[in-house]
């Protein structure tokens, strides 16, 4: 399983990866490991505000609908548009190609609750 | 141990365009007697392409072919935990079968409707003795409706007292349809974590002066009784709230428990679970919904009163949340429910909750050991095992799908989302213990293939008329219609 080092991850098993003042966010491979094949995504639309653990996408797997949560706060910039036409995507690449949405901070004190690298594979462990 | 015998005679049909033949006709009509005309163009086609053309015995054999693929609580055991398929005794189909209930209108006059607003006055007030509520609508056309008026009643019961509250608290071990009622009546949803028991400190945690209800499954989805629901209720109250409970289970408490002496505020019944209505495809369903009497003014209406008269059919309520439902609600559904009730008796439903528990720990008991078990409290009507311990890196789908080789439908899986890979067993009351025997031989058997020959799950059903599906194939890229090549 893979655990890419420079994102921090949350406990609802997000990633998300800061650049300045912009955060990419998706899931994690063990998120996408326990829903199995992913088969719709909704993604919110560019312009909305993200409020850091409330609702922002569904990701529906052949198993389960589940809710993803923001990791961060901020506007909506850009989203994966590809993605829901490939939800794939998400269980194949889903650090790269299967990211959801980009969101330009308003509060990054977030951030400092999130984990990084080492603590994620820790509580991936414990759970 | 296989307890469906045979595939030589495994049906497959084709689609009906597939069958057709140019020229082919299923009917006669008699020659013209009248002077032929010749439409105007606009309303005639220049041809009719793409319909089957099809003698009637093509029909009736495509149909009955295709009746023979369906499964249901009549061809074999069906254990769908969350859904309970139990057994729809035939003595319901007869008395919902009368004429005097098949052929009444909606519209008829009260005064010759007497009987069927009886019917449903002494259905109400069954429920109502079973349940431990007051006032009772049978309007709601199944649970998830029901959900929606007790939802509609506790935001009406606040908006009369003045108070606005936005937000409702869900443990995660609730039905998945009770967040959505909620949203649906417009509140924000608290989701609340339980350790398989939903605890008082829990919801002290989360309750405030913003929260309009409590909305909680119990028995809950891990088939366990919430033991600490009347101090959860008295805390919710405390703090303004009220208590919907989902009745969906009433199954593992009926005779024993009833949801208005522990507290509840409103509660809907799934006819069609406890009381033997017709389910999923064979349904509709029908969810009453009870209340205490605070709730009592909000009912929808119109509701059954019982006057000097006779039985009519009250409209006058000018706090009620409105109509939900065409006329009566399922009318045909509440008379199979009332048969029920009336041919079990009140010691023969007791029985029934009794059957259905000693069931489901029958089953628990047999598989524990080799079945991994996340919440060890005391089972009631249902059992949830994870697939945790399972060998070989087999998962519960494999495990549902090799049950299909053996003959039994398999049980609900991936659901509740709080276990690892639920495999959700209901057995009902209605299962000889040679049936749950040969279930849980089966069951058994898997385990030990996982560990010994896991191919034979992870290649599973092959006994079956179609092999493994391409599910998520199936849900990225669906083939929903056929096309003339």
């Amino acid at each position: 399983m893979d655990f890419p080092e420079g994102l921090k991850y949350t406990e609802d098993h997000e990633w998300v990866l800061v650049e300045n003042d912009i955060a990419t966010i998706g899931i994690t491979d063990f998120a996408q490991d326990q829903l199995g094949d992913v088969v719709f995504v909704e993604l919110p639309e560019v312009g909305d505000t993200v409020e850091v653990g409330k609702t922002f996408g569904v990701v529906e797997s052949v198993k389960a609908v589940s809710d993803v949560y923001a990791p961060v706060s901020g506007e909506v910039v850009e989203v994966n548009e590809e993605l829901p036409d490939e939800p794939e995507a998400l269980n194949n690449s889903p650090y790269e190609a299967g990211w959801m949405a980009k969101i330009k901070l308003t509060d990054t004190a977030a951030l400092d609750g999130l984990m990084d690298v080492v603590a994620y594979q820790e509580f991936v462990a414990k759970d | 141990m296989m307890s469906t015998e045979g595939r030589g005679l495994i049906l497959d049909e084709k689609l009906l365009f597939e069958r057709s033949q140019p020229g082919r006709i299923g009917y006669s009509i008699a020659n013209l007697d009248v002077p032929a005309i010749a439409p105007d163009s606009s309303m005639t086609r220049d041809e009719i392409a793409g319909f089957p053309e099809l003698s009637e015995v093509d029909v009736v054999r495509h149909y009955t072919r295709l009746s023979t693929w369906n499964y249901g609580v009549d061809s074999g055991f069906y254990p769908l935990g969350s859904c309970t398929m139990k057994y729809n005794p035939k003595v319901n189909e007869a008395v919902a079968r009368f004429p005097g209930f098949t052929d009444i209108h909606p519209q008829t006059p009260e005064a010759l409707n007497q009987g069927a607003l009886e019917l449903m006055y002494n259905l109400q007030r069954d429920l109502c003795e079973i349940s431990g509520f007051p006032a009772m609508t049978l309007q709601p056309a199944a649970g998830a409706q029901g959900e929606l008026a007790g939802m509609l009643m506790i935001h009406a019961w606040h908006e009369a007292k003045g108070q606005k509250r936005h937000k409702v608290i869900i443990p995660d071990t609730a039905h998945g349809t009770n967040p959505a009622s909620s949203a649906l009546a417009g509140y924000e949803v608290i989701t609340v974590a339980s350790d398989g028991i939903l605890s008082k400190e829990a919801v002290a945690a989360v309750m405030d002066d913003d929260v309009a209800a409590l909305m909680v499954t119990n028995p809950n989805t891990l088939g366990l009784f919430e033991a600490d629901i009347r101090e959860i209720c008295d805390l919710v109250h405390e703090r303004g709230g009220l208590v919907y409970s989902d009745g969906a289970n009433l199954n593992a408490m009926m005779g024993i428990s009833r949801p208005g002496d522990l507290g509840i505020d409103v509660m809907h019944f799934n006819l069609h679970k406890t009381f033997s209505t017709p389910h999923g495809g064979g349904g509709p369903g029908s969810g009453p919904v009870g209340v205490a009497e605070k709730l009592k003014p909000f009912l929808p209406v119109p509701v059954v009163i019982k006057n000097a008269d006779g039985y009519k059919l009250e409209y006058n309520c000018p706090e009620s949340i409105g109509r939900l439902k065409s006329f009566h609600g399922h009318f045909g559904i509440l008379v199979r429910a009332y048969s029920y009730i009336l041919s079990m008796g009140g010691d023969g439903l007791k029985r029934a909750t009794e059957l259905a528990v000693l069931n489901a720990n029958y089953i628990r008991a047999r598989l524990e050991g080799e079945y991994d078990l996340p919440n060890k409290q005391r089972s009631l009507h249902e059992v949830v095992f994870s697939e945790d311990g399972l060998q070989n890196e087999c998962h519960t789908l494999d495990v549902a799908k090799r049950l299909i080789d053996y003959g039994f439908h398999p049980p609900t899986i991936y659901f509740p989302l709080v276990v690892h890979g639920a495999l959700m067993i209901e057995p009902t009351e209605t299962e000889s213990k040679q049936m749950i025997d040969e279930f849980c031989d089966a069951l058994l058997m898997i385990a030990e293939e996982a560990k010994t020959t896991p191919e034979l799950l992870k290649q599973a059903p092959v006994r079956a008329k179609v092999k493994r599906l391409d599910e998520a194939t199936a849900a990225r890229k669906p083939v929903l219609r056929w096309e003339l090549e």
